[in-house]
């Protein structure tokens, strides 16, 4: 024995030969670690110093001197001037990036006729400087000037780090109250959805009503569609200009409808208040209903018939078998979907930029501040106050999901409902109900986008679908829109499937796997609004050696590939935990390159999951908004983006007609999806087993 | 071909040397200090309770998890840090890990390409090799289209297609019911002897390791309790774990009271003492078919008198009780066949003069309590 405090046993340590294979597969998971790191971590650490960035005028350090005829007068300070004036107080002082302030201000004589000679220079290097000759100076240096060159100097703000901007943003009523407005919004759709979600869910697996299979694939069809559209077919349905009030009084007489309406319209949730809460709400509901119900529905599934059985055994009436069983068995698919449709909402911004009207929630307000005020910090600052929320939302679901997990692999004999002639039925009437809903917004949105012009004239025209003459983009936004879908797809999935097979089939480099593991889940926590502002920030950036990505179609397929990189490759890792682990060391003990398995039995057998990811990559592209608004250029429009613009330039019907051609577009490639995964089922079931 | 080795013999050459191998995870070591030689062409078997560290020693062989510390040597060779790809063996897991996408054919044939083979004698091969594994005629076939069975001979020509100096088998059996499990046994170790090829083979199956063993290395824990031939395991086994591990064994509390002498409660018997000094407390054990029924003359040396407490029907035998004075608390077991029940009409709480041979009796420093 050896008596020493030794941690290994007597014989050398071994340091393990890395194989050709290992290097391989550790340097292209490093390269993927890096696309990461550029596509996500640095943007981000970019955005949130940003937010901290201030910029305020340092007058103190600049000082002038005047020349009158009569030689340099004394040399006098901007501070004290500006005081003795009265026009700089500290509230002047704290400005933006792109603040100025004519140095001509500090001399209310000032006439560029004079023949007067002026001098300024800085006092302190590093200081903002000011606008000279149209350039910037930062040097401690006189520069002498005429009156006429004098006129165009402007003073430049002097930038700093400090918590100012989030000083100034808890300061400012208009801009915090939207965080109480978000998470209202957000927990009262999160509610809404998850109850009737669930009701919808439990129909689909706990009655024996007909159609299911119609009643699933309709409640999905939200998916296809960006969520803007929700807010639009709203706004025709419920608004100013209702369908719902025409169809009604064409069915009753205006005579009798108008009473009714005007009543509805002075209440407090009035037609004419579809702009608003209750209007994202609605909106918000409608797009997060089949996220939620995939969730509920893999819950309710996996339910235990035997504990059914034992409850009924027990004699346990209905309602007390409903509170005991059938909630717990959901509780964590529950727990899982409230979290999910919550970050869905609270991140969204299609819904409220379209039907929110006055009413600010964060997601907007980054667009606001960066695309409306061109104040990037602030941008970044809300940026960072809706980071928090979707975090802990985010953290909250991975915890339930891996509990989840565990249910599900414990053996549980699946739970057979019996036809109840009454549940049945009203089961039936409630998914009728929801489906009709669905379809209804959709088929508004096509038929307003059919007519010349709603409600006055009503005759069909193509009219609404001639994008090239609205602000958008045209035809050409739906062409690229295509083209930056079609390129994520194949992208991110050869990225996403082959980054997880690095990860879960590679060997050691533990720190290497576990630092790719975090950075794969992290884009599912990042909302897209602060993605694409932190794009901006990062790659616009004149010094980034990448800065020739931006405003080009690249821009927009590694943002969108990042920003749906976490789910994409949780598919991928299911996938290739489902396959034997020994696969890959059979095929080294024969001798043959990782890549020889990875082609000939992992892509196969894997192919339906490889599938389902570039079908996801692809659907989301068409759809997305969020972080591409930021970063479309006039070459590079998208039409989800074409759909939001010319929805904010009053063209709602031409809007209508775009978001309609991304839901057929999506409808289409999903029955390709379907066909091909048929066809792939039928040519491979000789080999598999299930 | 070489003959299949008759174990423990110590004058040929190692084909594999472990040496002071250590397996560690994390703060838990899986293998401590496992040295080990095995011979060309004999089949070794790791056995040992589930958790007792065989796969972990039989991949640290392969490289799939490298070791900690220590040596591994093949054929003179250091191996010890290589990966998988560079080491030569072929290998047959639990779960097969056949590829279910590639028929038959194509799996066997798998390894041997990319190996400057042509087609046709990739082609031969594996012929060759389904006609060994006795399955001609269904090479077209996928995975999921044969039986268990079919699966692990598949399993085994595909890791012998590239003749590796080295097999090593993952409870290749264990997936399987046990009819086919017990001719399965005949067929591997027909081709092994056939093929002369080195194996390894990891179980926990005792009856397994006893039928196709020509060397059985017992673990428990990490490390290794014993080696040795089938035999010498059954009948010599050197610890108390490999005693109670392999087969059915009495134990009964003893002190060592002289020279090849140990006292039990009430009685001395005569037996090897091994070199333990007088007054250790140790464990004797002894079979319960070694036990002497028959003709037993009182007062003969390692007699005892006993009374039959409940007996149990196994079948082609009973196993009876047996109470005793001498013994104290506690009790033995004895093996009785049918023919002597029937013969001499014994029954339960029947008095019985029994012995324990003084060859058959092991003894075991400590108090080790066996269930
Ligand atoms: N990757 C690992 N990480 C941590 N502990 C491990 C790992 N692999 C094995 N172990 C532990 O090492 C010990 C030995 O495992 P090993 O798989 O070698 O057992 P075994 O003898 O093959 O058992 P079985 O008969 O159940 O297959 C076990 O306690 C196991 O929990
Ligand atoms: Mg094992």
């Amino acid at each position: 024995m050896v008596s020493t405090a030794q941690a290994v046993g007597r014989g050398s340590v071994v340091r393990p030969k890395v194989g050709r294979d290992d290097w391989i597969m550790r340097a292209y998971m490093l390269v993927i670690v890096l696309y990461l790191l550029v596509a996500l971590a640095f943007p981000l650490y970019v955005m949130l110093s940003k937010s901290f960035e201030t910029y305020a005028f340092r007058f103190d350090t600049v000082e002038f001197q005047v020349d009158r005829g009569e030689g340099w007068g004394e040399t006098l300070n901007a501070m004290a001037l500006g005081e003795g004036l009265g026009i700089v107080d500290p509230g002047t002082l704290v400005t933006t990036s792109d603040g100025r302030f004519p140095a001509t201000s500090f001399f209310p004589d000032f006439s560029f006729r004079a023949k007067t000679l002026y001098r300024i220079r800085n006092t302190k290097e590093g200081s903002g400087g000011f606008l000279v000759k149209g350039r910037p100076a930062t040097g401690t240096d006189w520069f002498e000037l005429t009156s006429g060159e004098f006129r165009r100097v402007q003073i430049r703000p002097s930038q700093a780090t400090g918590t100012g901007n989030y000083l100034s943003y808890f300061s400012t009523p208009a801009l915090f109250t939207s965080i109480y407005n978000s998470l209202m919004i957000a927990v009262i759709s999160t509610i809404v959805t998850v109850t009737l979600a669930f009701l919808y869910a439990y129909a689909l697996t706990r009655s024996c009503m007909r159609f299911k299979g119609a009643f699933k694939m309709i409640a999905m069809v939200p998916i296809l569609v960006p969520s803007l559209l929700a807010g639009i077919g709203l706004i025709y349905l419920f608004g100013k200009q209702s369908l719902v009030l025409k169809v009604a009084e064409w069915a009753f007489g205006e005579k009798t409808v108008a009473p009714w309406w005007d009543m509805l319209a002075n209440g407090t949730y009035g037609p004419s208040e579809v702009y608003g809460p209750v209007g994202i709400v609605v909106a918000s509901v409608f797009f997060t209903f089949p996220h939620a119900l995939i969730i509920i529905i893999t819950a309710l599934s996996i339910a235990d018939a035997r504990l059914y059985e034992a409850a009924i055994a027990l004699r346990a009436p209905k309602p007390r078998i409903f509170r005991t069983v059938t909630i717990p068995g959901a509780r964590y698919g529950l727990i899982s979907a409230a979290f999910v449709v919550f970050n869905l909402v609270i991140t969204d911004f299609g819904v409220p930029k379209v039907i929110g009207g006055q009413f600010n929630v964060l997601a907007v307000d980054i667009y606001k501040q960066v695309i409306g005020q061109q104040n990037f910090q602030m941008g970044a600052v809300v940026s960072v106050v809706l980071l928090i929320p979707a975090l802990i939302a985010f953290t909250v679901d991975r915890i339930v999901q891996k509990k989840q997990v565990a249910l599900l692999s414990a053996r549980a004999v699946p739970y057979e409902p019996k036809p109840s002639r009454r549940f049945d039925r009203t089961m039936f009437a409630y998914c009728c109900f929801v489906a009709f809903f669905i379809l209804g917004v959709l088929a508004v949105c096509q038929y307003a986008a059919l007519i010349k012009f709603w409600p006055y004239n009503l005759s069909l025209s193509l009219g609404n679908y001639n994008f090239d003459v609205m602000d958008g983009g045209g035809w050409d936004s739906y062409a690229n829109s295509i083209q930056m879908a079609f390129y994520t797809a194949i992208v991110g999935t050869f990225m996403v499937f082959t980054g997880a097979y690095m990860v879960e089939k590679g060997k050691g480099f533990n720190s290497g796997r576990t630092g790719f593991q975090f950075l794969a889940m992290m884009p599912m926590a990042i909302p897209g609004m602060v993605l694409g502002l932190a794009y901006i920030f990062f790659f616009n950036h004149p010094n980034n050696p990448l800065n020739f990505v931006y405003g080009t179609m690249g821009i927009l397929v590694i943002c969108t590939v990042t920003h749906f990189y976490t789910v994409s490759h949780l598919t991928a890792v299911t996938a290739l935990k489902q396959m034997d682990p020994e696969f890959e060391a059979v095929s080294q003990s024969l001798k043959q390159p990782f890549t020889k398995i990875f082609a000939r039995v992992t892509v196969p057998v894997c192919l339906p999951a490889i599938l389902d990811i570039s079908i996801y990559l692809f659907v989301n592209a068409m759809t997305t908004v969020s972080a591409v608004v930021f970063l479309y250029s006039p070459d590079t429009t998208l039409a989800s983006v074409a759909v939001l613009n010319m929805d904010d330039a009053g063209d709602i019907a031409p809007a209508a007609a775009m978001g309609m051609m991304i839901f057929y577009t999506n409808a289409g490639v999903r029955l390709l999806h379907a066909g091909l995964t048929r066809g792939l089922h039928r040519r491979t079931q000789a080999w598999r087993t299930t | 071909m070489s003959e299949s080795g008759a174990g423990g013999k110590t004058d040929r050459t190692a084909y594999l040397r472990i040496e002071d191998l250590t397996k560690k995870f994390g703060a838990f070591t899986a293998l401590k200090d496992v040295t080990l030689e095995i011979y060309e062409g004999e089949f070794v078997c790791f056995l040992g309770p589930s958790g007792c560290g065989k796969t972990t020693l039989l991949r640290a062989i392969a490289g799939l998890d490298i070791q900690t510390s220590g040596r591994v040597e093949q054929a003179g060779k250091d191996i010890s840090a290589l990966p998988p790809s560079e080491r030569d063996f072929g290998i047959v897991f639990q779960s097969y890990a056949l590829f279910p996408n590639l028929t038959v054919t194509r799996n066997i044939a798998y390894g041997l390409e990319n190996r400057k083979a042509s087609r046709a004698e990739i082609a031969a091969r594996v012929t060759e090799l389904l006609d060994l594994v006795g399955l001609p005629d269904q090479g077209d076939k996928y995975p999921a289209q044969l039986s268990g069975g079919q699966q692990q001979r598949i399993a085994l020509a595909r890791a012998i297609a590239t003749s590796p100096g080295l097999l090593l088998l993952d409870e290749p059996l264990s997936a399987l019911d046990a009819k086919v499990r017990v001719h399965l046994r005949h067929e591997v170790k027909d081709l092994q002897r056939r093929l002369g090829i080195t194996t390894v083979m990891v179980t926990h199956d005792q009856e397994e390791a006893l039928t196709m063993a020509d060397r059985i290395v017992v673990m428990n824990q990490g490390v290794i309790e014993q080696i040795g031939t089938p035999l010498e395991i059954y009948r010599l086994p050197a610890t108390s774990f490999v005693a109670d591990f392999i087969g059915t064994m009495n134990f009964v509390p003893g002190t060592v009271s002289g020279t090849d002498r140990v006292r039990l409660a009430g009685v001395d018997l005569a037996c090897e003492s091994d070199g333990l000094a007088e007054g250790t407390a140790v464990t004797v054990a002894v079979r319960p078919e070694d036990i002497v029924v028959r003709s037993v003359q009182g007062g003969e040396e390692n007699a005892l008198e006993a009374r039959i407490g409940e007996m149990e029907f196994l079948g082609s035998f009973y196993r009876a009780d047996l109470v005793s004075e001498g013994l104290g608390e506690a009790r033995l077991r004895a093996d009785l066949s049918i023919n002597l029940v029937r013969s001499q009409g014994i029954n339960e709480g029947d008095p019985l003069s029994v012995l324990l041979p003084r060859e058959r009796i092991r003894i075991y420093p400590g108090n080790a309590v066996h269930g």
